[in-house]
């Protein structure tokens, strides 16, 4: 089984939600132990469109595998700058690519002091083996 | 049967004794000693003979329809079902099937159900089905759920026409009380370009019947359009009968067709049970509640059946699922399917025009009686509204002497149509049937 990745550039929840923070744009997705865990995933529906305002909690899509659902988080708050709609034809993307191809949406934020709460990727990791 | 073998006293014996105790009795030491076995003084038991003869005079209570010349519908209809719908739902393997959670066992059924599925999407003009519904009033109050979903709860009005069922209507409310919503339309009357009109952007769907509950038909394109330009869903609950004869919902720009499949193949039954229909374009199909069957190859490569999109349903989605709902009417569903394949294309075209000619047949004869005035400004299908010279009570009595089951009272639902009667016509009224009733009819001082 190859390696669980926690890229170090990114902020992660206890969630399993990633941030990663690019001037004033914020890209979420959830992270490589989420997708393992969840399996394959067989559909992704993202629930905000573009332009819509969200706040640090609101839900931003549902991801289903074959016999679960799980909501996914906004960890910060921003307006929508893009969702990966792509993703509702190939939800199997975000096993494969969760970091890269397999991001959910772009945030315009304001405010980062949200991310100072957030989990590097060694204490993430660390985390997520005491799971 | 040969499947279901009970235990033997031995066997009983051994598996308490597996457990370490003696009785069956003493697994219930949980229970505080003075609730343990209550005493329950129920009659003593009875042989199945006069079981038999009580149940037998509970039924004689009752009258048959087949002992009836019957002219009423009104959202339960009298049709003809060929016998060969009953022998295949009385085969064990169908009338005893649970739920299909192991499709390697239970490929009948789920077959039987797709089956079903797809011809109720060949008769409404949408693209996925569920395995059914409760009733009919059940499936109109799923279609609200879907409405508010697809609308991300954002919307809280939704449009009922007038002309919808009066008991679905209600059905509607009841579900929904207590929940933030607007469920209005209905009080005003049913013309569709006056359901148009209170249209906007706060509607997340807005529902219509076809026919209407008076029986009429009329082409729902244009309000479909408004509907549409203004975001909400556009639903058509429909009678699968006449859909054999008019245009599909979805030609006309349905999003959601619904309604009761009571009328293609399952029998009066006292009220139930019936089979409520629930067909949606494929874009809204992962909304939707209730079981679907879905076809696909096993391990070999070999068609196949399963419950598909499971993660939809309130076990796994729970408090975000559309609905609480995770089952279906198998056996109504599979009496549905039975009898629109043994039917067919043809043969139910045939029975909807029998209906259409009789009840225009009928609707002639009586609009020419003295004091008789039949409502034909629109397009009707097997129902149609009269306006008689005495109450809708004193004419019935007048029939029932004769041995005919007059018409609906609409003004019991309908405060402006006192005095006005709903008549139904189906293939089971014999020309004579339809004559002795306009003789009836016509004597009524």
């Amino acid at each position: 089984m190859a390696r669980l990745k926690y890229p170090s550039d990114l902020k992660y929840t206890k969630s399993d939600e990633w941030v990663r923070l690019e001037g004033d744009t914020a890209t979420i997705g959830i992270s490589d132990y989420a997708q393992d865990a969840l399996n394959d995933l067989t559909y992704l529906e993202l629930s905000v469109d573009v332009g819509a305002h969200v706040d640090v909690g609101d839900a931003i899509a549902e991801v289903e595998s074959v016999k679960a659902s799980s909501s996914i988080y906004t960890p910060i708050a921003g307006d929508v700058l893009a969702i990966n709609s792509a993703l509702k034809k190939s939800a199997e993307t975000i096993n494969a690519d969760p970091y890269g191809e397999g991001w959910l949406v772009k945030l315009k934020v304001s405010d980062t002091s949200a991310l100072d709460a957030l989990m590097t990727a060694d204490d993430y990791e660390k985390f997520c083996q005491s799971r | 049967m040969g499947h279901y073998i009970p235990h033997t006293e031995i066997e009983r014996q051994q598996m308490l004794a597996a457990i370490g105790v003696t009785t069956i009795e003493d697994l219930f030491e949980a229970v505080p000693a003075s609730h343990r076995f209550p005493k329950l003084n129920l009659p003593k038991p009875m042989s199945e003979l006069e079981v038999s003869q009580e149940m037998q005079a509970l039924a004689d209570t009752n009258e048959h329809a087949q002992d009836f010349a019957l002219f009423r519908g009104a959202g339960a209809y009298h049709h003809f079902i060929p016998s060969i719908v009953n022998h295949t739902l009385l085969r064990g393997e169908f009338l005893t099937a649970y739920t299909p959670y192991q499709p390697e066992v239970s490929q009948g059924t789920l077959q039987a159900v797709y089956e079903y599925q797809s011809m109720m999407c060949a008769l409404t003009g949408m693209q996925a089905a569920n395995a059914s519904h409760y009733d009919g009033a059940t499936s109109l109050a799923e279609s609200v759920a879907v409405a508010l979903q697809v609308t991300y709860g954002k919307r809280h009005k939704v449009l009922l026409s007038q002309g919808i069922n009066p008991q679905y209507r209600e059905v509607v409310r009841t579900y929904y009380q207590g929940r933030d919503m607007d469920i209005t339309g209905d009080d005003k009357g049913y013309s569709l370009s006056e359901l148009g009109a209170m249209v906007d952007n706060t509607t997340a769907m807005v529902a219509v019947s076809y026919p209407n509950f008076f029986g009429q038909v009329e082409d729902l394109s244009a309000l479909a359009k408004v509907v549409h330009a203004a975001g909400a869903l556009f639903v058509v609950v429909a009678n699968p009968m006449a859909l054999a004869l008019f245009k599909s919902p979805g030609s006309m720009g349905a999003d959601i067709v619904v309604g009761e499949a009571q009328s293609v193949g399952v029998p009066l039954g006292f009220g139930g049970p019936y089979v409520g229909y629930f067909g949606i374009k494929q874009e809204y199909v992962r909304k939707i509640a209730g079981r679907i069957v879905g076809e696909t190859v096993d391990s070999d490569g070999r068609r196949a059946y399963v419950m598909t999109l499971r993660p939809r349903e309130q076990d796994i989605k729970r408090e975000k699922a559309s609905s609480n709902i995770c089952t279906n009417q198998g056996l109504m569903a599979l009496a549905v399917a039975v009898y629109l394949s043994v039917m067919g294309k043809h043969g139910m075209r045939q029975v909807a025009e029998l209906n259409y000619h009789k009840a225009h047949y009928a609707a002639e004869q009586i609009n020419k009686l003295p004091g008789y005035t039949v409502q034909r400004d629109k397009v009707f299908f097997n129902e149609f509204v009269v306006k008689g010279p005495k109450s809708v009570k004193d004419i019935n009595e007048s029939l029932i002497t004769e041995g005919i089951i007059g018409g609906y009272n609409l003004g019991q639902d309908y405060p402006t149509m006192a005095d006005h009667m709903l008549l139904c016509v189906t293939e089971m009224n014999s020309r004579e049937e339809i004559d002795t009733l306009v003789s009836v009819l016509g004597s009524v001082k």
